[in-house]
Parts: C-alpha cells; structure tokens; sequence
C-alpha cells in the first residue's frame, strides 16, 4: 500500500482490510530502507508512531474515524510536536524537544492521524536545495546527483519515494512549490492566514504559511480541510469558515478562465521545462477552460524586495535564539554580549548568518527609508499587479521553477543566483495569494517538472478542482522514480 | 558598498561573532546580495502605502481575561541553565 493515495488508504482503513499498524510498519521499514540514502528524515521514533497507530485503530474499531485517521503524515521539522525534537535544520535547535505542540500538529492529531517522523529542511526554511541543513542535504529521488529543492526538500522527496503518504511544509518564497515540483508530486501554499502557524518556529512572519504535499490534488484536500481554519492563538489567522474542498473537486475547469502571464513566459524559462507547462494548459483548455494572457509588469522586482523584508522579518525572529531560554548555547565567553555573539556564531550556518545580517544592515538608521520602506512600497505593486490580473481570468498558471532540480551542489557558492531561481514563486508570497505545483512532465534529463496554479485570495478550492481535473485526464502524478515503486 | 569596517559593526548588532576569515566572506556574499537588491533604487513610488501584512485585516480584540496557565516547568526544562525558576546567565552588573 505504500504507493496508495490518502483517499484510498483510508477506505481500506474504514473497511478493516488494512490496520494502521501495518500501514505505519510498512512506511517506517521504507524508510529503514531508502532513507540512509535520501536523508528526508531527521526524526524518526518507531515506538511513539506504532502507539499512535495502535490508538487510531482502536479508533477505527470504536468507530468514529476521520478520513485521515491511522494514516501516517510526515511533518516539516519546523512544527513543533510535544515531546518530539524540532531541529528546524540547524545546529542551534538540534537538541531542543518541543514543549507544546503547534495548532497543525493537533489538529492531525485530532483527526487520529499517526505522527511518522520529522522531515529534513534548509535551516530554518532559509534555502531552495535543502543544502542548507545542519543534517546534510536530501537527495532527490529521481536522480540521487539531484537536489530535491528547499526549504521543504524532506518533506517532497519523502513523499516522492513513497516514504510517507503525505506531508506538511512551509512556503514563505516557494518552499513548497518549488521542491514539489523538483520531485514530482503536488504542493498547496495555502492563503496567507488559512492555517494557523501557532507553533510553527517564525522565518518571516507577513509571508510564511503552513501547506502539504501528496501525490494528488484530492489528497491535498484532504489535507488542507485538516490543516485550515480559524486559531485565535494565531492573530493572522483568518475567522472565516473553510470551503468543503473535497466536494468541490468535482467542478471541473469548464467556463473557467486561466491567466497566462506574459513576463513568465520569457527568455528566463528553460525551454524544456516551458514545452510541458504549455501542453498542460492546452490540455485545460481541451478540457473546457478559457486561455488569457496576462501582465504582472512588477514581476522581475520580487526577487529583490523578498530579500529585503524576508531577511528584515528574520533578523528580528530569530533574535530570540540567543542560548538563554532553549537552544544551543556556546561554553567559553567572558559576559552577556559574549555568549549571545559566540552562541550565534555556532548556532547558525552560513546562509542564516547572511540573511540574519542582511536583515539587520537594513532596518538599520539611515537605510531604513532605502531598502525596508521602499521594498514594502514595491510589494504592494507587486499585489496590485494579482488584483488586476484577476480581474480577468480565474486562476494564473505557469512554471513553478526556471529548471527542473539542479545538480547537489551546482548553487552553493552563489547564493544570489539561487534566489533569483525563485522568481515565479516570490511574487505569490509578497501579495499572501494561494499556489500550488502539480507535476505535468519531464525535462530531457528525467526530472520532474511541475505546474504553478495560482488562486485569488481563499480560492484553494477552485485551484483543487483545476488540477483534480487535470489529474483525472492524466497520469503524471502517478509516476514514481525508478527504485520507489 | 559595505565595507569591511561596516560588515564588522552589522555582525556585532545582529550579535554573530565573525572571524577574519568569515568577514571577508561575508563581505563579498553580503555585497553581492545589496547589488541584486538595488533594482528596487530606480523604482518610483511616490504616493505609494507601503504594504506591511498581505491580510491588512485590522487586529482582532479579544475579552481581558486570563488564558494561558502557568507552563514555567515545561518550558524551564528545555533551556541551558535554571535555577529556582530563573534563568541563568552571566553577571551583567557587577
């Protein structure tokens, strides 16, 4: 069963033809066996799985279950799990158990679905290769000389192997379109405010937000209707009711409208990753939709207003790790100043420390008003540029990458030329907007290329339904790297 | 561009210590980043509210009542150093 969707492992589960407890065995022997090499995970506790999964049978038995319960979900090791580590992917979190758990983690846990591990990530999120973690790179399931992309790379690539069924991530510039479509499968960054990041450890506060990733757009249903909802201990979180997205899967895209930008649509796009994204959306539109084009002129300043107030927002979370109240904390100083300074230096990696420095360079005196003010003063170009855009179509599709997944290692000495590889997914989290990625083919090396839908604001549900329709009418989403079946 | 001088300041107000050799590191990467970033210089945006939050939703007011009970154990357990409910660090004041 350790290629079956949600959906289906939880009518085998409803039906008794299948107990959790083997379900959970099953995925944690995958594991046993791929993971040494693929690194997805950094957390992994046999015993407390099996007794989740124990409990969500005897569940099941009493009846009352919910679609998920007794499914195993991996977790993105930045949600904190009681009485389970979360590492965020660096040194500085490497021993630190959380005391509580995050509004995501319970809300699983309420629908009785079995905690299966931590998955691996770019130290806190910050990275698009997952080269970035304290706990070595991922590697892609596809091609083992392939990054799985980041920060969300565990968790993709686990559910590319077929490793877990599904998983959470984040996505604060494309963490989670971006490695689902590295590795084949599908990837929902909901709505800034649908799910609650109460107990989700804070990179940039105004564009981080909580999603998952599966193997299908129902799955991502399932999913999101667990994730989402109001959470008052979140004071971004939206008090608006969530639509029933597995009821609305069934839409289907006739009459709809797709946006195609123009400016995604240039000489930055690989061709071999642009000839697989056009036939997805021809095949759209065979099956009923409308095809636009659109404009979203401010594109190309996304990319540097992010990494202003992306770093600008870190800098300011990630002062609390300063070896006083949880964390690493550095042996050997001479006062207060100096253990903050040494603890940090230690605590961080490279690519955090640039950004944690970027960020304070320009909220500084005297650079504020330059780089801070005018980056926020851009964004809202850059979200205007959304509103207009869907004034006249209903959902705006293209890349979700310039490339397929790059070689492990091929970026590392140029950090800038990595960020500027988010281009099409940076925009989406500026304006808070939902996307996602589905996979609709290959490049001419065999790795995976993934779709971008992108919805209006609270539109998860049309955007579902849109590749729900797409997946009933192709197999790309059911391909598996040679290896994993 | 930052200077060496001007990287050795950043990294004590965002309390990193930073070796020779990291300084110079840094002094590249992070003056590599600022180029790419100074595309924003030529934008104009006159009269244009700076946008903070996508959600813009004004904060919600909740009762003045008290909802969170005392957690100090648990959340004592997981720092590097306590000692009758308080944390520990080096004499500040002599």
């Amino acid at each position: 069963m350790a290629r079956a969707t949600l959906a289906q492992l939880g009518r085998e589960l409803a039906a008794k033809r299948l107990s959790s407890v083997e379900l959970t065995r099953e995925h944690l022997a995958r594991i046993e066996r791929h993971d040494a090499r693929l690194n997805a995970f950094i957390t992994v506790d046999p015993d407390k799985s099996l007794a989740q999964a124990r409990a969500a049978d005897a569940r099941i038995a009493a009846g009352g279950a919910h679609p998920l319960t007794g499914i195993p979900i991996a977790h993105k090791d930045l949600f904190c799990a009681a009485g389970w580590r979360t590492t965020c992917g660096s040194r500085m979190l490497a021993d630190f158990v959380a005391p509580y758990d995050a509004h995501v983690i319970e809300r699983f846990h309420a629908a009785g679905a079995v905690l299966l591990g931590k998955t691996n990530m770019d130290e806190f999120a910050m990275g698009s290769s997952n080269e970035t973690s304290h706990f070595g790179p991922v590697r892609n399931p596809w091609d083992a000389n392939a990054v799985p992309g980041g920060s969300s790379g565990g968790s993709a690539a686990a559910v590319a192997a077929g490793l877990a069924p599904a998983a959470t991530g984040t996505d604060t510039g494309g963490s989670i379109r971006q490695p689902a479509s590295f590795t084949g499968v599908c990837g929902l960054r909901p709505t800034y405010g649908r799910v609650s990041r109460y107990g989700m450890v804070a990179f940039a506060s105004s564009l981080d937000q909580g999603g998952a990733l599966a193997t299908t757009a129902e799955d991502l249903a399932l999913m999101l209707g667990v994730m989402g909802g109001h959470d008052p201990r979140d004071s971004t979180s939206a008090e608006r009711p969530q639509d029933d997205y597995a009821l609305a899967l069934g839409r289907g895209v006739k009459g709809l409208t797709i946006g195609k930008p123009r400016q995604w649509f240039s000489k930055d796009l690989d061709a071999a990753v642009a000839r697989p994204i056009l036939a997805a959306i021809e095949r759209l539109q065979a099956l009923g939709a409308k095809v636009v084009e659109v404009d979203l002129p401010n594109q190309d300043l996304a990319v540097p207003v992010y990494y202003v107030i992306a770093p600008a927002e870190a800098s300011s979370n990630l002062s609390r790790y300063d070896g006083v109240r949880y964390g690493h904390r550095a042996e050997g100083y001479a006062d207060l100043a100096g253990m903050y300074a040494k603890t940090r230096a230690e605590g961080f990696g490279a690519e955090v420390k640039r950004r944690v420095m970027i960020g304070t360079y320009v909220l500084s005196h005297g650079y504020y008003d330059a780089y801070y003010l005018q980056a926020q003063r851009i964004r809202r170009l850059i979200a205007r540029d959304f509103t207009e855009a869907f004034a006249k179509c209903d959902l705006i599709m293209g890349p979700a990458a310039p490339s397929a997944a790059f070689d492990l290692g091929a970026r590392k000495d140029d950090p800038v030329q990595m960020y500027l590889d988010d281009l099409y997914t940076i925009p989406i989290n500026l304006a808070g907007l939902p996307g996602m990625s589905i996979p609709c083919g290959f490049d001419a090396r065999g790795r995976p290329v993934g779709l971008q839908i992108v919805g209006n604001y609270w539109d998860e549900a049309r955007m579902l339904a849109a590749a729900h329709a797409f997946q009933q009418a192709t197999d790309w989403h059911s391909r598996t790297p040679p290896g994993f079946e | 561009m930052l200077s060496r001088d001007q990287v050795l300041k950043i990294a004590r107000l965002a309390r990193i210590e930073v070796g020779p050799d990291e300084a110079l590191h840094l002094e590249r990467e992070l003056n590599g980043i600022l180029a790419m970033v100074e595309r924003m210089a030529r934008v104009d945006t006159r009269g244009v509210e700076p946008m903070a939050h996508p959600g813009e939703m004004s904060q919600r007011l909740r009762e003045d009542r008290v909802t969170e009970h005392d957690r100090r154990a648990e959340y004592q357990a997981v720092a590097p150093a306590v000692e009758d409910g308080l944390y520990l660090v080096p004499k500040v004041i002599e």
